[in-house]
């Protein structure tokens, strides 16, 4: 059996790789969630935003551009060999599974450097919330990262991927959605951030990413085979 | 004969209502090549898929460097080159960083990996197309290359589906160095071209309609 760091490192390189040769994904879910906030700040006819409101247009806004970059994480395995390739060799399933997610996580980060700080030219009167922000941010990133490759490798077999993939991840994150809405709406609260209920939506945040880790790490081994 | 390197009985592989393949049965050994042939829809990239641990047979026995397929899969990878329709090469990565990546899946690292994706360049005529992207290359370029990713971990069981599809006359010619019987190497070959194939076969299968035996 192949190392599983050296494994881990091979997909988690390529991925990146061919990410930065061809901006398929990133540019795509960036222009996606900008153009989103244009919308949401034309459409409300507000130029501020704070608590729940705050929250929910951020989070859905998130979550609609990362299904841009889930729809496609697997592509190239499928188009061009790849779940063929590392079928044919020895490896630990579960280290694919892990370098898949974390090439999701990369992108959702490199998404929200660039259109958080746009959220909040946009609809915030003060960055103090971005801050106690970046955790929230992190611990949802980690249950997207870890749903959506369990979603994207399963539906990217279908011809209907485009539409498998928010047809099942949509009803799966959304108590991932609550937990994020409610842990940044406190604050996002008007007169700068609080953190009521913060400690609690947390760890809703944190054991939702344990079990769809622990979820992936036991099925997909099987989702790979034929 | 020695344990054979594959061993097949009352193989039946069906895809709903279709049967690809029905009581194939043969034995290989050590270092022998099987050719098979047959008509479009034979089954014939089935057979090469079960023994590749690519597809789960239906039915029947088969036994692949002594793991019996299905539930010992894990003990036959990375023990068999797959060389198939697909080259298995990311477009967006050229032919260097793809065999750098198949290298590192099968464990191959540092200096000894290097030097060996260079031989196996040279040795297909790819060394100073090896920085282009694999997008940019031609079908047989792709075709060379794929020679070198089935190769490239030494394997001792080559699976071969039409390998020379897409080679020129000196692409052929490279490729037996690494890929024909000389290599000494235990081939299943799935071929269209017998006049080519035969001389070298120790053995040869043809599946008919539906993936029965025709003449064994």
């Amino acid at each position: 059996m192949t190392s599983s760091r050296l494994v881990y490192m091979a997909i988690l390189g390529k991925d990146l790789r061919a990410e930065l040769r061809t901006l398929q994904s990133l540019p795509a879910m960036t222009l996606f969630a900008i153009t989103t906030f244009v919308i949401f700040r034309f459409g409300l006819d507000r130029t501020s935003l704070s608590g729940s409101l705050a929250a929910g247009v951020l989070w859905a806004t998130l979550l609609f551009a990362a299904i841009l970059g889930i729809n496609r994480l697997f592509v190239a395995e499928r188009e061009e060999g790849g779940f063929d390739a590392i079928r044919l060799a020895p490896v630990d399933r579960t280290t694919v599974f892990a370098a898949k997610a974390s090439a999701l996580l990369v992108y959702l980060v490199a998404l929200e450097l660039v259109v958080v700080p746009v959220f909040a030219v946009f609809f915030l009167d003060s960055a103090a919330a971005l801050l106690p922000l970046t955790l929230v941010l992190l611990l949802a990133d980690l249950g997207l990262a870890a749903t959506g490759t369990l979603i994207s490798s399963m539906a990217v077999n279908s011809s209907a991927r485009d539409l498998l993939t928010p047809l099942v991840l949509l009803p799966l994150v959304v108590p991932l959605m609550i937990a994020a809405s409610g842990a940044s709406e406190p604050l996002l609260a008007l007169g700068g951030p609080g953190y009521h209920r913060f400690g609690t939506w947390l760890a809703v945040l944190g054991l939702y990413d344990l079990i769809f880790l622990l979820v992936g790490y036991a099925v997909f081994d099987f989702l790979l085979e034929d | 004969m020695s344990q054979p390197v594959v061993a097949v009985a009352g193989l039946r592989r069906d895809f709903g209502e279709r049967t690809a393949l029905d009581g194939v049965g043969f034995e290989l050994g050590a270092g022998e090549s099987l050719v098979v042939l047959g008509p479009n829809g034979a089954g014939k990239t089935t057979l090469l898929r079960i023994l590749a641990t690519l597809l789960r047979p239906g039915s029947g026995e088969v036994r692949v460097l002594g793991a019996h397929l299905p539930g010992e899969a894990w003990k036959a990878r990375g023990r068999i080159g797959f060389l198939g329709h697909e080259a298995l090469l990311y477009r967006d990565l050229n032919g260097r960083e793809n065999l750098r990546f198949h290298a590192d899946l099968h464990g191959l690292r540092g200096e000894a990996a290097e030097a060996r994706i260079t031989e196996l360049l040279t040795a297909v005529g790819m060394e100073r197309r090896a920085g282009q992207r694999v997008a940019e290359l031609s079908a047989g370029m792709r075709q060379r290359l794929a020679v070198c990713r089935c190769v490239l971990h030494d394997p001792e069981l080559l699976l071969l589906d039409e390998p020379d599809s897409n080679l020129d006359a000196e692409g052929r010619e490279l490729a037996r160095e690494l890929i024909g019987p000389g290599a000494g190497r235990t081939r299943v070959l799935v071929t269209h071209d017998p006049d080519r194939a035969l001389p070298d076969a120790d053995q040869v299968l043809r599946l008919g309609a539906g993936g029965k035996v025709a003449v064994a």
